[in-house]
């Protein structure tokens, strides 16, 4: 079995934990979110094998480098982080209703990966441009708070559902985190995204320095994770206006992971240089 | 906002920019500003624009240089608004923010601890004065500043530390300048060129792609050897050139450079960024003369005139290509040239190198074919001086140093009040911390855990 086999058999890992997760949380059975919490440890323990298979793999090809190079492999390792910040999410809080809206987007992302024809899942030798250890901490440092956003961005739709509810009438949200919990995991996520994007812009910087002598030239790859960044600034800052607390920041989480995903995939739409776009 | 009318012009600026109001407003709009440039591509061709955007469009879009937005007047005034924004906002505040910082003795008011709802307590059978100095070391090794006071049955410990972690949102503000800093610095002495070196040549100047300009060098760069390889897929794997600098002739500095690893020199950087290759500048002849059948080698360099043998006239090597259709074939690399004979009309004499005996077909007096040559090569460069840069990576730096600090890190305060209940003693342990309320939680439930509270002692 090769990675690209591996990988495909946790996708399907992550979609029996995503459904396992809704349904406990819509039919309250404690069983099913056990099993839910032992199904994406396996995903997880999975999925990490996957990467390091891919990456022995790449040596036994003879062109060893870091499984990070291109789309396929990038969406990997954004699945991976985003489960392991989930799990440590649900261990420190005790809930498991967040899976119910971490979990999917691990799974579209990993189906998306394996399923998509416009996405090659083959290993292939790295181009000149891309031998460089910037590049590694480049994509780890970007796909980290890709990934804390993206949670971010669930935990924010959970908010917006729960404030929607001001009488705690609707017995699908009684088991949602209280209100200000949400609010601050969220802030919490948008911090720890906002400090690895402000490195992932840095590196990819430096890089982008030494390979072309420019540290910033307006590509647009360049340019939406510059305005991902202020979507992110805006919110912090957001948070000391009066009146600007939980359901705008929820709104603004939301937009930030909106500029996330066009600064992923949308600008391959866009022109530009990035290599990833091809 | 009551009194308008009293407030100088200067002072009316002043509380405009120390609003974080507009600091969400300035950011919001540069988010959405920023769009534009990634959906119309930038610094093309005018008659592209035009022809896409048409007359009025074309017009509307010049005049506020979206061709060019990111360097235009209005989106430079935005960031300096930014930048105003930072500044202003950072000196009002910093005055109070450092007086809170650099107090040599925190005040602190107990009875603010003692409501604290997630406070633990819990009774030790020992009397207050036996347990003064335990404590005391005990939270000495946690926080770096303590202070014990007496109360009216007791003492009472009060500690804290990271107070200076208040200052990492200043230190965030600051990266920010600096990198502005840095980056206009970089657009006001740097420049941006290329240059194009064959093999063996040496360039004294480059040309600025802003203005297509040359530009002297202080020195003379050499190309000594361009390689390029392959993997069996066909992509690239390496573009290497080996440079050498001289100074006045004399060879000063060598290095092969590879995409990633540049040269760098008087605070100049040449980056490998393209190639190409140049006709051979000397091709190998192979003669063989049509009655005599001598066979005869010799060498011709482009543009220059040679004698043929058998006093069949001159030649010229004029020119190379790298494919050459005859009747519908492509012949593949070809050398041409002019052979004058020495009464006659000037004759085209193509050279196929894959093909010897095509010359054989002129039915002149000597059959010339080309043997075998070596490519040529030249190497592009890209040519930067940019002595903003360290400016740049020192705000890089700064940032993600201030971003760790004032999310992470906080400024935490720990109260530890132990009263006299008869022989014994009721201890409470509380704390506050301007960030994170959950982590300090926890380090309160374990400064009460190193104190002694248990489950049976807890209150
Ligand atoms: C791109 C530019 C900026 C960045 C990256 C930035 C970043 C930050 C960060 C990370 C924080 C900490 C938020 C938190 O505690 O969670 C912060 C706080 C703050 N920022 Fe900015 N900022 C920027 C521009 C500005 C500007 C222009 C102002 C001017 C008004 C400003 C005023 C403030 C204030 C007043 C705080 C709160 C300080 C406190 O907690 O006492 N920021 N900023």
């Amino acid at each position: 079995m090769n990675s690209s086999q591996l990988l495909s058999i946790i996708t399907f890992f992550y979609g029996i934990a995503a459904s396992l997760y809704i349904a406990a949380w819509i039919f309250k059975k404690e069983i099913l979110g056990k099993s839910a919490s032992w199904v994406v440890l396996l995903g997880a323990a999975g999925n990490t094998a996957g990467i390091i298979v891919r990456w022995v793999e790449s040596y036994q090809l003879g062109i060893g480098h870091a499984p990070l190079s291109n789309m396929y492999e990038s969406l990997i390792f954004f699945s991976w982080t985003l489960m392991i910040i989930y799990l440590v999410i649900e261990r420190t809080y005790q809930n498991r209703i967040i899976g119910a809206f971490a979990t999917p987007i691990a799974f579209l992302a990993m189906a998306y990966a394996s399923l998509s024809p416009n996405i090659n899942d083959r290993i292939q030798p790295l181009v000149p441009a891309l031998k460089s250890n910037w590049l590694i901490a480049h994509v780890i440092t970007c796909f980290l708070g890709y990934a804390a956003f993206a949670i971010g961005f669930g935990i924010s739709l959970m908010y917006l559902l729960k404030q929607g509810d001001k009488n705690a009438k609707n017995r699908m949200l009684v088991h949602f985190p209280a209100i200000d919990v949400l609010d601050e995991l969220n802030y919490q996520m948008v911090m720890f995204g906002f400090l690895f994007l402000s490195i992932g812009i840095i590196t990819g910087s430096v890089w982008a320095n030494s390979a072309w002598g420019n540290y910033w030239s307006w590509d647009p790859k360049e340019t939406w994770s510059l305005i991902t960044w202020f979507v992110y600034a805006t919110l912090l800052h957001a948070r000391l206006m009066r009146g600007w607390h939980g359901k705008r920041l929820a709104f603004i989480s939301i937009v930030g992971f909106l500029a996330v995903l066009f600064t992923y995939f949308g600008v391959n739409l866009l022109p530009g240089l990035h290599s990833y776009a091809k | 906002m009551q009194q308008v009318e009293n407030r100088s012009p200067f002072e009316a600026i002043w509380a405009f920019f120390s609003s974080v109001r507009l600091t969400v407003a300035i950011l919001l709009i540069l988010a959405a500003t920023s769009i534009i440039g990634t959906v119309i591509p930038q610094n093309e061709n005018p008659t592209d624009y035009f022809n896409t955007f048409g007359p009025f469009l074309y017009n509307l879009f010049n005049v506020l240089d979206i061709f060019d937005m990111y360097h235009s007047w209005w989106f430079r005034f935005l960031l300096l608004s930014l930048m105003l924004n930072i500044v202003v906002c950072s000196i009002n505040r910093i005055s109070t923010t450092w007086k809170v910082v650099f107090n040599e003795n925190p005040t602190f008011h107990i009875s603010r601890f003692r409501s604290i709802p997630e406070k633990e307590e819990f009774i030790d059978s020992r009397r207050p004065e036996e347990l003064k100095e335990e404590f005391s070391s005990l939270i000495r090794r946690r926080f770096s500043y303590t202070r014990a006071e007496t109360t009216e049955n007791g003492f009472c410990i009060y500690a804290e530390k990271g107070r200076w972690t208040r200052l990492g949102v200043y230190t965030v503000h600051l990266s920010v300048i600096t990198l502005l800093v840095g980056a206009l610095i970089g657009s006001i002495f740097g420049f941006e060129g290329f240059v194009n070196i064959p093999e063996g040549e040496t360039a004294n100047s480059i040309r600025l792609r802003k203005t297509n300009a040359l530009y002297p060098l202080e020195f003379e760069i050499r190309c000594d050897d361009f390689n390029v390889s392959f993997y069996e897929s066909g992509s690239p794997k390496e573009y290497r050139s080996s440079l050498t600098i001289l100074e006045g002739g004399k060879p000063l500095l060598q290095k092969n450079i590879i995409v990633n690893d540049p040269l760098r020199y008087k605070g100049i950087n040449f980056f490998q960024s393209s190639y190409g290759t140049l006709p051979p500048n000397e091709i190998a002849l192979k003669l063989v003369g049509k009655d005599t059948k001598i066979e005869y080698d010799q060498k011709a360099v482009m543009n220059k005139e040679i004698d043929l043998p058998e006093g069949e006239g001159k030649f010229v090597y004029t020119d190379y290509r790298n494919s050459f259709p005859f009747r519908g074939h492509n012949l593949g690399e070809t050398a041409i040239g002019i052979l004058t004979p020495k009464n006659g009309n000037r004759v085209d004499v193509i050279l196929p190198i894959k093909f010897p005996s095509f010359d054989g077909m002129r039915q002149g007096g000597l059959i010339i074919s080309a043997a075998e040559l070596h490519h040529r090569y030249y190497t592009g460069l890209q040519v930067t001086r940019d002595p903003g840069v360290w400016v740049v990576y020192t705000g890089f730096v700064i940032m993600i140093l201030g971003c760790y600090i004032t999310f992470f890190m906080s400024h935490k305060r720990i109260c530890v009040e132990v009263a006299k209940t008869g022989k014994k003693s009721k201890v409470m342990v509380a704390g506050t911390a301007n960030k994170n309320k959950l982590g300090m939680h926890a380090i309160v439930r374990k400064m009460a855990k190193n104190l002694g509270i248990t489950n049976e002692n807890r209150l």
